[in-house]
Formats: structure tokens, sequence, C-alpha cells
């Protein structure tokens, strides 16, 4: 038999594109359909005399965006803290309790449903408790209410991924009479990887939420959930739109910068781009 | 010494029994086919040399050891019908792994995934993944694997029934090359006759419902084979004698109680 190289081969990747999976080719469309509602927002504002109360011009908005850029990005790095604490905590600790859940599986089989439950409950509601657990003005209290809402999607997405592995992987693994830290090594792990990513991605989004939402029951002054919050109750709307600016695109970095970490380590998967 | 020795195996599951009394030897070098319709039990059977199910009644050993030491002791390899590569390993590691896993160091590792790669012919393709070979490349992989650590014996169940005719043909020439270079003894599990009395020394015919033998026919075609042993007309007798065989076991299975 030949070996002509008849397979696939590998798409070529390199920089950026390589990072987030497209080739900024790629990306056009969404970069044009993102300044086209842009400028209709703007347009539309303009043709229909829209009160700056009820929705103000992007144009405003970024123009305030700079203005106060200093205090917004003091306001912003002080919420992303939190948010990165929250999520880096309560991920962590989902991934611990998954390995532990995976291999006792009686132990899984008995919190299993009760995760699932927690799941789906809003956890949000318990912010204004660990605002009265720790001091509203501490950081610590927003961390935890961050790491509730990441522990969850993280401990089920993970648990999903160490038990889905093919029954065929670990007949072949008892054939190597590889132990029981082998095969969580060589062939649990590496196969929950992908789960684990898409915990993780949904957990970014959650513990920005958790920080911001944390601060609208009480916060530190500084704080971007309590800016966006008292800049809203004095009518200052285009300040209080580029506060929730600056908290998509703290929320968005931190996806996009767990996405970039997905690439980077699960080179193997053909395309994890949608 | 038998590679395989299996006496009197009975499995059941729940309430269906998958063999029965099963009695079989198979001798170094040999290449013995299981075969029969589905629910025979020729699978079962398999992993049960492989001590990767445990018998209800009966014993099966390997290299004259109790099938479970000859587990522990990497004494065989396994193909399965699906390559079951390792997506997050190349080419190269997915070969490695049995190595890595009996503490192999990094040099003696390098030069066997060498050696194994020459022998499937896939030299080149190390650093690829499983993913961008076809079909019949990731079987080859997979038989690389499963030898890489020179197993006294290869289990193979149905390898090669995922893929296409053509490729399936070249792959059992593949095979017996591989088989008379490494001279291990295989057991290899099929749905095919052809394939069966083309690789084999010995064809296991197996029955169903209790999950039995009911043949076993020697093929006495010469060695080595080669693409004309197709065409002989000594390997039509054979398929037909395995064909009536089979035939017989199904009768059995329909007859009036």
């Amino acid at each position: 038999m030949s070996s002509t190289p008849t397979a696939v081969q590998p798409v070529p990747r390199g920089g950026m594109g390589r990072l987030v999976g497209r080739r900024m080719v790629d990306w056009l469309p969404a970069v044009i359909v993102l300044v086209g509602v842009i400028a209709l927002w703007e347009i539309l504002i303009r043709a229909l005399d829209v009160q700056a109360f009820l929705l103000p011009k992007p144009s405003e908005i970024a123009r305030t965006l700079w203005d106060t850029r200093h205090e917004l990005w003091a306001a912003g790095w002080f919420t992303f803290q939190e948010a990165l604490g929250g999520f880096l905590l309560g991920s962590g600790l989902a991934i611990l309790v998954a390995l532990v859940l995976a291999r006792w599986r009686a132990l899984g089989t008995a919190l299993l449903p009760f995760a699932i439950a927690a799941n789906a409950i809003p956890i949000i509601a318990f912010a204004p408790i660990t605002n009265t657990w720790f001091s509203p003005l501490n950081k610590s209290s927003k961390i935890v209410i961050a790491a509730i809402l990441c522990f969850f999607p993280v401990l089920v997405n993970t648990l999903r991924g160490l038990t889905s592995v093919n029954p065929r992987a670990l007949e072949l693994m008892h054939s190597y009479a590889a132990g029981e830290a082998e095969i969580f090594r060589r062939v649990r792990i590496p196969t929950a990887l992908p789960f684990i990513f898409t915990g993780l991605k949904v957990a970014t989004v959650l513990a920005m939420i958790g920080a911001v939402v944390g601060e609208y029951f009480g916060g530190a002054l500084n704080a971007l959930g309590v800016l966006i919050l008292t800049r809203a109750r004095v009518f200052q709307f285009d300040e209080a739109w580029a506060g929730i600016v600056v908290a998509c695109l703290m929320g968005l970095a931190l996806y996009i910068a767990v996405a970039a970490i997905e690439r980077l380590t699960l080179r193997w998967v053909p395309s994890t781009s949608e | 010494m038998s590679v395989v020795q299996i006496k009197d195996v009975t499995k059941r599951f729940d309430e269906t029994t998958a063999l029965q009394g099963i009695d079989l030897e198979i001798e170094p070098g040999e290449f013995v086919s299981l075969i029969g319709p589905s629910g025979c039990g020729k699978s079962t059977l398999l992993r049960i040399i492989g001590d990767l199910i445990q018998p209800t009644s009966g014993a099966a050993s390997v290299n004259g050891k109790p099938a479970r030491q000859a587990r522990i002791d990497r004494d065989y390899g396994i193909v399965f019908q699906d390559a079951v590569l390792y997506d997050w390993r190349t080419v190269a590691k997915n070969i490695a792994l049995p190595l890595e896993l009996a503490r192999w160091d990094r040099r003696r590792r390098t030069d066997k995934v060498k050696e194994m790669l020459e022998l499937v012919e896939l030299t080149g393709f190390e650093s690829h993944y499983p993913w961008q070979l076809s079909g019949g490349m990731q079987q080859r992989v997979s038989i690389a694997r499963a030898l890489s650590f020179d197993p006294a014996l290869l289990l193979m169940d149905e390898p090669f029934g995922a893929l296409d005719e053509m490729t399936r043909e070249r792959l059992n020439m593949e095979l017996l090359r591989i088989w008379e270079a490494s001279g291990s003894t295989v057991v290899f599990v099929t749905h095919s006759i052809a394939e069966a009395v083309f690789l084999s020394t010995r064809v296991v015919v197996m029955s169903p419902r209790p999950g039995r033998i009911s043949n076993v026919i020697s093929i006495d075609l010469q060695q080595p084979r080669t693409a004309t042993t197709r065409e002989d007309p000594r390997f039509f007798e054979h398929v037909t004698e395995v064909r009536e065989a089979l035939h017989l076991g199904h009768d059995l299975e329909r007859a009036p109680v």
C-alpha cells in the first residue's frame, strides 16, 4: 500500500486569526452589521427626535466614554477584578468538585440532580444576601456571588465531559492495565476539555453579570455597577450608557480571553468555531 | 504451549446466554477467525480472552496464565471496529500511548514508534492528528498501537467492518504482511466469510442463542496469501464450506423444538 498523503490537510491559520479561529475576512459581515446597526440607531434617534433619557445617540455615548474615560476605566477595572476573582474561584472549585463526582460515581449520581436544579434557579437573587454576609463595599461580596453564578454551569459541563468518554476508549485503557488515575489523566480529562471550555465561556458572561448586578444592591462608590445606577438615578443617561458599554467590553474581553486559551489548548480539534 | 486456552466458558447476561460451553485452543502463530451471525457471542468471546469481560463459568488463559494476569502483563494488543484513536494525540503519540503506560523511556518510545510507522506504512504522518487521516489510515494507526509493545497476541474485533470493500481488501493484505513480520498470533472477529477464509489458518464458526462453536474449519490455502489467492478454486471451496457451516448453525436454531 502506498503512503500517498490523501488525508485532509489542516487549514493553515496564523496570528490573530488562529486565536479567534477565523480569518479577518470572515469577520467582515459581522463588522458591517455592527456599523450598520449603530448608524441606524443614530439616524433613527435624530429623525424621530427621541429624548436622551429614553435612548441617547451613539455619538453622545461615544463622547461621554471619551470625556469620562479615567473614571470609567477605574470603575471598570474595579468591577472586572471582582468578576475575574469570582470566575476563577467558582470555575476552579467547580472543576475540582466535578473531578471528585466523576471519580466516585455514586456521589455524582446523588448530587448531580441538585447541581442541575441549582443551575436553573436565578442565583443572582442571592446578591443582597452575599452583600450582608460580607460588607457591600468589600470586593468579596461580589466575588462570592460571581463565583456561585459560575460554579454550576462549569460543574455540570465538566461532569458531562468527564463521563461522556467512548466506552471503547475505556476498554482500550483497561487492556493496557491502566489505573484509574491514568484513565483520568490520559482519557477523561482530555475528553472533557471541550465541555469544560463551553462551561467556562458561559461562566465569563455570568461572572460579569454577577459583579455588576451585585453592585446594584450596594457597592463601593468607584464600582461600575454603582456608577451606572447612580448616573441613571440623576438622569445622566449618557454616562449610564457609557458605563454599560464598559461593562459589555469587560465581559467581552473575558470571554475572548477564555476563547483564545481554548484555541491554544484544543489544537487537535479541527474547528471549534461555530 | 497454547497462546489461548478456553475451557468450558459460559457467559450469561441476565436472562440471555451469550456463550455456552466454549472450548478452544489457539497455538502460537495461528490466525484464527471467529465468524457468525449477530448475537453469536463472538465479540464477547474476544473480550473474555482479553479479560475485559468475566465469564460466568469456565476460564480463559493466555500464554499459560489466567486472562487477568495476561492483561496486567500486557500480553495482548486489541483493535476495535472504530480505530478509537485519542483525538488530542498525534499519530506518533497515539502509537506511543501503551509504551508510556508501560514506562518506556523517551528514546525507546521514539525508536519503536518509527519502527511501527514503517510497519504500517505511515511514515511521514507522525505529527498528523487523527481527524486528518482517512478511515483506513486511522485503522492502520490503531493496529500499529496494538502491536507497539510486541504482544504475543493480537485481538481484533471486526477491525475492517466499517471500511469500504477496496480499502478492506488492501488492509487484509497489509494485515497478513504484518502478521508474518511480527510473528504474533491473531484472533480476528468478522462478519465476512471471504475475509475469514482469506486471512485465517482456522475459521471458528459460531451460532447464536446460545452462542456456541458449531464448527472449526482449517484453511489449507498456501502461505503467503496473495491477491490471486482470492481466485484460487480452493479459496471458493473453503468459502462454500464456511457458508454451509454457518447455514447449518442457522438451521439448527430454526429447527422446531
